[in-house]
């Protein structure tokens, strides 16, 4: 049997997917089913000093509404901080308490007030309308960078402050300074961004009082993570009478990591008053309530010497976190963005300070990428800058920083396993033909187009990740993951993750190294997830983890059943174990003929006798049965990277800059399926330059969100870009057997800095993303004015 | 979303009939069902004129093309008639939002509810459109009252748009990334004896630029535009762009256009 890793199969998924016959939570319906719609609050901050339900109750078709007072009366506990950053002065970080229904005060707009449930969607509405709610407005904390000197939200926390974190150390970096020759300083903003998942959030949870069991459907890319939650934190019911399923997951893209408040009101709900409660967030509640992405305000410094050698970094970044602490909304501005903060580069000494400020805007927690796009596009645009004013190429300057010995120790934390740098960028140049550029920007200016080129070259740390080390630096959970390999007695299998697809494709790129490690053909192999009745526990799917873990875990269980299968092959054949080999599905005595099948194996296995006699296939000892659970904690975090090279063409007379050329060059380890790895790298490439050109979550000065709808909210779209150009580089991964890196977010991580280089190497002006037409119009307006000023 | 009564119409007379202060007509949807599902709009009665016939289709004359009110913006986009006589009537229909809008808006329902930022309204200003409604015919210049708001009266339905065929004549948009919509669209048309310059997006409501109109008519040429100021003040100013953009806009697309013409 040809080996499927490493070919295009195609999507084993798609054929639902695309037909419309996924089964999504908004698609479970239960017999008696009732309606929750929240009353979320429209104040950016404000007391709330009564709500008044009377009117509502009598609403038709209402059947119970539920406040903050009956949380607190029930004893059902907050929402968590799942990630504990110490201080650089080594006090611990401060966090606000987050009830899941607000009891006395509102923090956001959309924050959750109170739930009407009713038999229908219609009369739950129009019942929360009648929900009096009176309200004690309060100044309101939007801005990032000001939030510090701001009125205080909560009596606990001065300055807002959540924690100031330091990574590095800053005396040596002071000493490397002394020594630059020159100092390239950039302030950045790195926009917020919504998430806007395809699929709204949304929960259906129905309990049976016989059992006293809650069945939680829900929009999750972890569901044995939101059982332990809702279990362990928020004490709706113990672990072994909450059943979390995430059928199909309209993407995530991290805001579906973790439970949110509407899943414990829902499954708290559901047990109040023994009926289910359904509740799907239509596009506004998404817009106002999922946790956003990125919003960072940074200063940083590179210290350099004339010949573009690196010798010092500083990053002192502001990241708003929003009205609470989510679940990972603590570790994305530290150590996932930290350590991560000197990109590619030998940097002898660095330091990375980070401020984390609470404001009246929507939580903010992981967001494809989560915190490496934001280290990444700082220490890129500042590489970039260097190279502009030591008159070098922006190329030369990488290449001379680059490391070229692996196993590289990185500044910050980092051991990075293997990678070749220097391979991927040279690659990149010549796929972007970088030599004709200016042949290219010739014929733009003809046109009376300003065409511009921008280089990253990024590496990332992703294949979350060694519990020990991340339990030591504060993380609440474990973050191995499981596989169960399941025989059936006719010899097909299925496979049980606790990883989760939500459009990754799991269910092809899995069985595929399932069908290689057992020689069974891949249309009889299923992959299970989602289901936390069905497969071990697991750690879900985020980070770029589900493969280099998850799919490592599979190897692992595989492995297992190889071992019994030859024990039990040695005993059917009449061998010593030592001289059973296994390949293409098959047991096989050493220089001799004799073999079974692995289908012929398990079947012996379930069924282990013989007509006639009394005689077992199994050796003494043997538990019938064949299928195996493994349990896979890396030994390190995999290290994609590579080198993406944008051009753009602006217009200057309007500003609209157009994406006209993208090289993308990456190093992911093995490749199992270039054609799901592609897809990965395009729908991240797209999601950055959403990020870079259209993008961005704009609050009012009152706490308003006025990009609460896509007339507002500009997503990218499908003719917004050209043909991407993509080309990988291979150094296998050291600390997973399949040698793989993890594909998820690399291009959301390296297109940002990219376009954004593009686009200041075209108009010669520094600006922020989002690149919008008017912005670019302006920089070019100024830079008209400068000439001809100068002139 | 609130209940409401629903009706289909057989014909004018009937719809209008059934109208009052509390409905709506049924076109294409597109504006309507979106604001009754954002809350933001309630009717006792919605009434569907899709079904009446006399109210769709393209008709061409030597001087004129008259459309059907609900004439969906994809007929309008694909129309050999309209691509042969006024092209950029044709365009214009292309770049309205997305797909799935032009499958189902209409040239009338785009009109009556008049968005500062729809694209249709240049078209009428610069093309010396007449409004066709079931009790009067309408100049375009007096159609367009201001934001959101026509000299239609109630139950008065527009049944087709006429518009003049010009020498030569050209739009520009600069669409709103997020909705598509008209951040600025200018509607450039040449006829015999004047110059219209529609500007759409800029303002509360689509006007006829008469600085450009005059300079383009004397001189119809890209540098005849450099030399008319284009104020700032009066224009819309929003997340997506500020009146001193949407002035420059103005200017920058009235070149393009003519230009292009
Ligand atoms: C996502 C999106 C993007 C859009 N982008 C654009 C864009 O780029 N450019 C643009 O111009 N528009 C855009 N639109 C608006 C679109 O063109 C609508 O189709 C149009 O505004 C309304 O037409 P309708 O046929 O859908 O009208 P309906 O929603 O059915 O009706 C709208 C109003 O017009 C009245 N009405 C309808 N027909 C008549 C009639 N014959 N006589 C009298 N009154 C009538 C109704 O009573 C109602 O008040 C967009 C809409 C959406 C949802």
């Amino acid at each position: 049997m040809a080996s499927l890793v490493g070919s295009r199969v195609e999507r084993k998924e798609d054929k639902k997917l695309l037909t419309g016959r996924g089964k999504y939570t908004a698609d479970v319906n239960f017999v008696n089913q009732t309606f929750a719609y929240f009353v979320r609050s429209p104040h950016a901050r404000a007391q709330i000093k009564k709500v008044d339900t009377t009117k509502a109750m009598k609403a038709p078709g209402v059947v119970s509404i539920l406040t903050g007072a009956d949380i607190a009366n029930d004893k059902i506990g907050g929402l968590i901080a799942g990630w504990r950053i110490k201080s650089e002065d080594g006090s611990d970080m401060k966090v606000p308490a987050h009830p899941p229904l607000a009891n006395d005060i509102v923090n956001y707009v959309g924050d959750h007030v109170a739930v009407v449930i009713a038999d229908s969607l219609d009369e739950a509405r129009n019942a929360a309308e009648l929900v009096k709610v009176d309200y004690k407005i309060l100044k309101a904390v939007v801005d990032t960078k000001s939030a510090m000197g701001s009125d205080q939200i909560y009596k606990d926390i001065p300055k807002n402050l959540c924690f100031d974190w330091l990574l590095g150390d800053r005396a040596k970096v002071k000493e490397a300074f002394e020594k630059a020759d020159k100092i390239i300083k950039i302030d950045l903003i790195n926009n917020r961004v919504i998430p806007n998942a395809m699929e709204p959030r949304a929960a259906n949870a129905d309990y049976n009082p016989s059992t006293e069991e809650i069945t939680l459907y829900t929009t999750s890319q972890n569901p044995h993570l939101a059982r332990i939650i809702i279990s362990a934190f928020n004490g709706v019911a113990p672990e072994n009478k909450l059943r979390v399923i995430a059928p199909d997951v309209g993407g995530g893209f991290g805001s579906k990591i973790y439970p949110y408040a509407e899943e414990v009101v829902c499954s708290w709900a559901a047990k109040k008053i023994e009926r289910p409660v359904k509740w799907v967030a239509d596009r506004t509640e998404s817009f106002l309530s999922d946790c956003h992405g990125r919003d960072h305000v940074t200063h940083a410094e590179l210290a350099v010497k004339n010949d573009g050698t690196f010798l010092g970094f500083k990053n002192e970044t502001i990241a708003n976190i929003g009205a609470y602490a989510s679940v990972f909304g603590t570790v994305t501005p530290t150590y996932l963005f930290g350590p991560c903060a000197t990109g590619v580069y030998k940097m002898p000494a660095a330091y990375t300070n980070v401020k984390a400020v609470f404001t009246n805007t929507a939580p903010v927690d992981a967001y494809r990428g989560a915190g490496r796009p934001e280290a990444t596009y700082t220490i890129e645009t500042l590489v970039e800058k260097a190279a502009r004013e030591l008159g070098m190429d922006p190329a030369e300057i990488r290449m001379k920083n680059f490391p070229t010995q692996f196993p590289f120790q990185q500044t910050l934390v980092h051991s990075v396993d293997s990678g070749d740098y220097v391979a991927s960028l040279n690659k990149a140049m010549e796929v972007a033909d970088y030599k004709g550029f200016e042949k290219r920007k010739r014929e733009s200016a003809n046109k009376g187009k300003l065409r511009g080129i921008g280089l990253c070259s990024y590496f990332e740390a992703c294949g979350i990740a060694p519990s020990p080390v991340v339990m030591m630096l504060g993380c609440g959970i474990g973050l191995w993951e499981s596989a169960e390999v399941r025989f059936n007695p006719t010899g097909n299998v299925t496979v049980f993750t606790g990883s989760h697809s939500h459009g990754q494709g799991h269910d092809t790129t899995f069985a595929q190294i399932a069908a290689d490690q057992l020689g069974v053909p891949i249309e009889n192999i299923e992959i299970s997830h989602g289901d936390t009745d069905k497969g071990p526990f697991g750690y879900g799917t985020y980070g770029s983890r589900s493969l280099t873990v998850g799919g490592t875990a599979i190897v692992k269980a595989c492995d297992k059943i190889i071992a019994k299968g030859k024990r039990v092959a040695a005993k059917m054949l009449e061998a010593s174990v030592d001289d059973v080999e296994f390949s293409n599905g098959e047991f096989v005595v050493a220089k001799s003929n004799k073999k079974k099948t692995i289908g012929e194996i398990a079947f012996a296995c379930y069924l282990p006798g013989t007509y006639g006699e009394v005689k077992s296939p199994l050796p003494e000892g043997e538990e019938p049965g064949l299928k195996e659970t493994s349990f896979f904690d890396p030994a390190n975090f995999s290290f994609p990277a590579g080198s993406h090279i944008c051009e753009v063409e602006v217009d200057p007379d309007t500003g609209e800059t157009k994406v006209v050329k993208y090289t993308a060059i990456d190093d992911f380890g093995t490749i199992i399926n270039p054609l799901v790895v592609e897809g990965q790298v395009h729908g991240g490439i797209v999601q950055g330059i959403g990020q870079a050109l259209y993008e961005n979550c704009h609050y009012d000065e009152t706490g308003q969100l006025v990009t609460a709808s896509y007339m507002d909210y500009t997503m990218p779209r499908a003719d917004n870009f050209p043909e991407f150009e993509l080309g990988f580089t291979c150094t296998p991964a050291t600390s997973n057997p399949l040698g793989t890196k993890g594909c998820g977010e690399a291009g959301a991580i390296a297109s940002p800095p990219a376009v954004m280089n593009a686009v200041m190497n075209a108009i010669g002006t520094e600006i922020s993303m989002p690149a919008t037409a008017e912005k670019v119009w302006k920089a070019c307006n100024q830079n008209k004015k400068k000439n001809s000023e100068a002139a | 979303m609130k209940t409401f009564n629903y009706h289909s119409a057989k014909d004018v007379k009937e719809a209008s009939k059934l109208s009052s202060s509390s409905s709506a007509f049924l076109a294409g949807g597109m504006t309507t069902i979106p604001s009754i599902k954002l809350g933001l709009a309630s009717y006792r009665d919605i009434i569907d004129i899709k079904g009446i016939k006399s109210l769709s289709g393209i008709k061409v004359s030597g001087k004129s093309i008259k459309i059907g009110a609900t004439t969906k913006h994809v007929e309008v986009a694909n129309s050999k008639d309209v691509k042969k006589a006024i092209p950029s009537l044709a365009v214009l229909a292309e770049g309205i939002g997305d797909p799935q809008v032009r499958n189902r808006g209409t040239i009338g329902g785009s009109i009556a509810n008049n968005d500062p930022s729809a694209d249709y309204p240049s078209a009428c200003i610069a093309l010396n459109a007449v409004i066709h409604t079931n009790s009067r015919k309408i100049e375009a210049e007096k159609f367009f009252k201001g934001m959101f708001e026509t000299s239609l009266k109630s139950g008065e339905i527009i049944e087709a748009i006429e518009f003049s065929i010009p020498e030569k004549s050209n739009y520009q948009k600069y669409p709103n990334p997020a909705s598509r919509y008209a951040v600025v669209g200018v509607y450039v048309a040449k006829h015999k004896s004047e110059v219209n310059v529609a500007v759409t997006g800029a303002k509360s409501c689509v006007y006829n630029d008469k600085d450009l109109a005059k300079a383009l008519s004397s001189n119809f040429s890209s540098s005849a535009v450099d030399a008319v100021r284009i104020s700032s003040s009066g224009m819309n100013s929003d997340i997506h762009a500020s009146g001193e953009y949407r002035a420059n806009m103005v200017k920058v697309f009235a070149k393009k256009a003519v230009e292009a013409c």
